[in-house]
């Protein structure tokens, strides 16, 4: 940091840390009695703070307080069942749950190439100047509200995709079984699927894993960088040995929030589906579902029981994607800290 | 790539040059450019591209019984990638032409990307336009327009004036609360902040559907009162809370931490620190905070759709009855058979766009300036105290016996 040149006298009166000059912002130790104010302020703040633990908990509390009729009712079968007559007693998470991790499986299929590819597109290749105006493009594109995307699924790309579709039914249907469509070749056989879902799912998550990754990317050291042009790299091999190893814990936390993200995602899907329940196993057919699009579409049901059991299959989303999110979370910032220690 | 012509580092000329190297001195150092597009580059790609146009038409439209524009482009774009390998391959060496095929992969995710947000706005905007042209739109309801009506008749005013007045009432719950709980988490610290932080980074991805069934549970069904607007801000408020703070959390911990040490130098408080020092210098973040969050919740459409109730009647009052917002008008009339409702949902949601754009280039231009950087106007009354105080300072220089300034009060 310091160099020969630079005169060393200024440090002198700080003896403890003598590599920060005067411009480096090391915020000290500060200890002041505090002011019967200040202990107000910060108890305040304090309550502030675990507020966050509160509303969570509170979300947790009552999903269970009133999801407990339902899961009292059937027990067990609520995992187990796939239909959902809440009339007749007969309901459980056994078809939504898996179709929902089915649309949010095939977003990340789709969304993860591209999105990687754009965050290195923007870090690592696209012209300086523009750098700034993707970036804040990309935000944009997370801003977009969900039903803007229903609304753009349902009737732009809906309509367009299904020659596709039609088209992976008919020639890959019979190798790949999963892309077959039973339902005869008419044209609401291939729509409202599970893969349409999927591909509007995916575009609404790409923001997020592209704008972390692009992050991680941006932060692999400059030093390594040089040294890997230094040894003759191309750009796609310094790319590879040392802007992706880098940023690779980064990237994983961020495909994982984007799993979490599509697992929830309600509106763009109710939009475009036609419910149904059963575990799905031929992606390209009419008929998806998920938790969060069951709970949008079922909770006009006035019933308690009904409301009861949609409460429990919240409960269920809510604690999945808790999980998946605060794992996400823990993989993020080891690869931060990580990150700060690299260099 | 390109060849460096390197200064000649012994003059050949008459021997005995003490210092050999200096002949190099005088001449400017020229920036070598590497890389750099070449009429070559420009080539390969548009002969890839063309060729595989050609041949894709011909397979894929001739050949093959394939159809639709969406697998005429993948096909297009795979023939490209394999037409631009082979042409590459004629040139150059094996780890240049991977080196140049993944560099046209992240171009055309980047375009793609770009692309799809591009046509998203337009066909938002092409559709919504329909309906929105009609002033009607903006300034009449719901109440007397049946499916069957024609667009200049109704609008959606009580969803403009439904989607402001739960966002006002979110962001005034919202906001102190978030700001509060980054202060807290930057100021006070302590054991809980890192817990605090995790979970602020966990409710961020909170399921918008799981906000609204929460406070459908709880204001709705335990405690009984009927859906209205003031549930909906509400659940809201759940999900803009962790943005906020996470978004001021950054900006806080970016006040440059002398700040706080002249304030305390100068006898306040951590109350009068964080009030008067802390937080005036990270304002137009904070802001940028506040209109992320606020661009946020505007466009949530689950946790309004479970709280506040739909209807197309004008209501004004956010406390009592159901309340139509903008995402919930959308949701409803989209899903109904009839041109004109589905026109009036795009025009609403032409509608919602507009207002999250404006939300979003707000954040955006307030967001440009670091912490403690000045606006034209601050710096200017800065200067206008300035001279002032030089001018009052040299009127006490001219008459020794009055007052100073800093003793007259």
């Amino acid at each position: 940091m310091t160099s020969a040149a630079e005169p060393a006298a200024p440090y002198a009166g700080s003896p403890g840390r003598p590599d920060h000059g005067p411009d480096q912002d090391v915020p000290r130790v500060i200890t002041a009695p505090a002011t019967p104010g200040d202990r107000v302020f910060r108890g305040v703040l304090r309550m502030a703070g675990l507020s966050v633990f509160a509303i969570m908990g509170l979300i947790a509390f009552f999903l269970i307080l009133r999801g407990s009729d339902a899961l009292r009712a059937v027990g067990l079968s609520f995992l187990t069942e796939q239909k959902w007559q809440t009339a007749a007693h007969n309901f459980g998470i056994a078809a939504v749950l898996p179709n929902g991790l089915l649309i949010a499986v095939i977003a990340l299929v789709i969304a993860v190439p591209v999105a990687l590819g754009t965050a290195i597109f923007i870090s690592e290749y696209a012209p300086v100047r523009l750098r700034a105006a993707l970036i804040s493009l990309i935000d944009l594109m997370a801003a977009i509200p969900s039903i803007v995307y229903g609304l753009w699924g349902l009737f732009f790309l809906q309509p367009r995709i299904i020659g596709f579709v039609r088209w992976m039914a008919n020639h890959l249907g019979d190798t790949i079984p999963f892309l077959k469509v039973r339902t005869g070749d008419i044209g609401t056989s291939y729509t409202s699927s599970t893969f349409i879902a999927g591909v509007v799912v995916a575009l609404m998550i790409i923001p997020i894993i592209t704008s972390l990754s692009r992050e991680v990317f941006s932060q692999a050291p400059q030093g390594e960088r040089e040294g890997a042009y230094a040894l003759g790299s191309t750009r796609w091999g310094m790319v590879r040995t040392v802007v992706l190893p880098f940023g690779k814990g980064g990237v994983i936390g961020a495909v994982m929030l984007g799993f979490g993200r599509a697992m929830g995602e309600t509106i763009a899907v109710a939009l475009i589906i036609s419910p149904n329940f059963k575990a799905i196993t031929h992606i390209l057919e009419n008929g998806a579902n998920s938790i969060s699009a069951l709970i949008a579409l079922r909770f006009g049901e006035s019933d308690t029981l009904s409301l009861s059991a949609l409460m429990a299959a919240g409960l269920v989303l809510f604690a999945l994607t808790l999980l998946v999110n605060v794992a996400a979370g823990f993989v993020i910032n080891r690869s931060r800290s990580g990150s700060a220690t690299a260099d | 790539m390109t060849t460096l012509d390197l200064p000649p580092v012994a003059a050949p000329g008459p021997a005995a040059d003490p210092a050999p190297t200096q002949a190099a001195a005088p001449r400017p150092e020229r920036k070598v450019r590497l890389g750099g597009i070449t009429r070559e580059d420009v080539f390969t790609v548009a002969g890839a591209a063309i060729g595989s146009l050609a041949l894709n038409w011909m397979l894929y439209e001739r050949v093959l019984p394939f159809s639709g524009a969406f697998g005429f482009l993948i096909c297009w774009y795979l023939l490209f990638l394999a037409g631009y390998f082979a042409l590459g391959r004629l040139q150059w060496h094996r780890l240049m032409v991977r080196d140049r095929l993944v560099g046209v992969v992240a171009w055309s995710s980047g375009l793609l990307v770009v692309a799809l947000i591009v046509d998203q706005i337009g066909y938002v905007l092409s559709r919504g336009s329909e309906a929105a042209q009609h002033l009607n739109f903006f300034t009449q309801s719901m109440d007397h327009t049946g499916p069957l009506n024609p667009i200049t008749d109704g609008g959606a005013l009580n969803a403009v004036v439904g989607s402001l007045e739960q966002l006002g009432l979110a962001t005034l719950f919202a906001v102190p609360l978030g700001i509060a709980a980054a202060v807290f988490m930057s100021e006070v610290g302590g054991r809980m902040a890192r817990p605090v932080r995790t979970l602020v980074e966990a409710m961020t991805a909170l399921p918008s559907i799981v906000a609204g069934l929460f406070v459908l549970g709880v204001v709705i069904i335990t405690f009984g009162f009927e859906k209205s607007g003031f549930a909906a801000s509400l659940a809201l408020t759940v999900m803009m809370m962790p943005i906020v703070t996470r978004a001021a959390e950054v900006v806080i911990r970016l006040v440059p931490g002398t700040l706080r040490e002249a304030s305390y130098a100068l006898g306040g408080s951590q109350w009068r620190t964080v009030w008067n020092v802390v937080l005036p210098t990270a304002r137009p973040g904070l802001v940028t905070a506040v209109v992320l969050g606020m661009a946020r919740g505007v466009g949530e459409t689950s946790p309004v759709l479970l709280t506040s109730g739909f209807t197309s009647q004008f209501n004004g009052n956010p406390f009592s009855d159901h309340q139509v917002s903008l995402p919930l008008y959308i949701w409803n009339y989209v899903k109904q058979p009839y041109d004109g409702m589905i026109a009036r949902g795009f025009a609403a949601a032409l509608t919602l766009m507009i207002v999250v754009l404006i939300l979003f280039v707000t954040a955006r231009v307030l967001g440009g300036r670091r912490p403690g950087q000045l606006t034209r106007a601050q710096k200017r009354r800065i200067d206008r105290d300035a001279r002032r105080l030089e001018k009052a300072a040299a009127g006490a220089v001219a008459r020794p016996y009055a007052l100073r300034p800093q003793e007259q009060q």
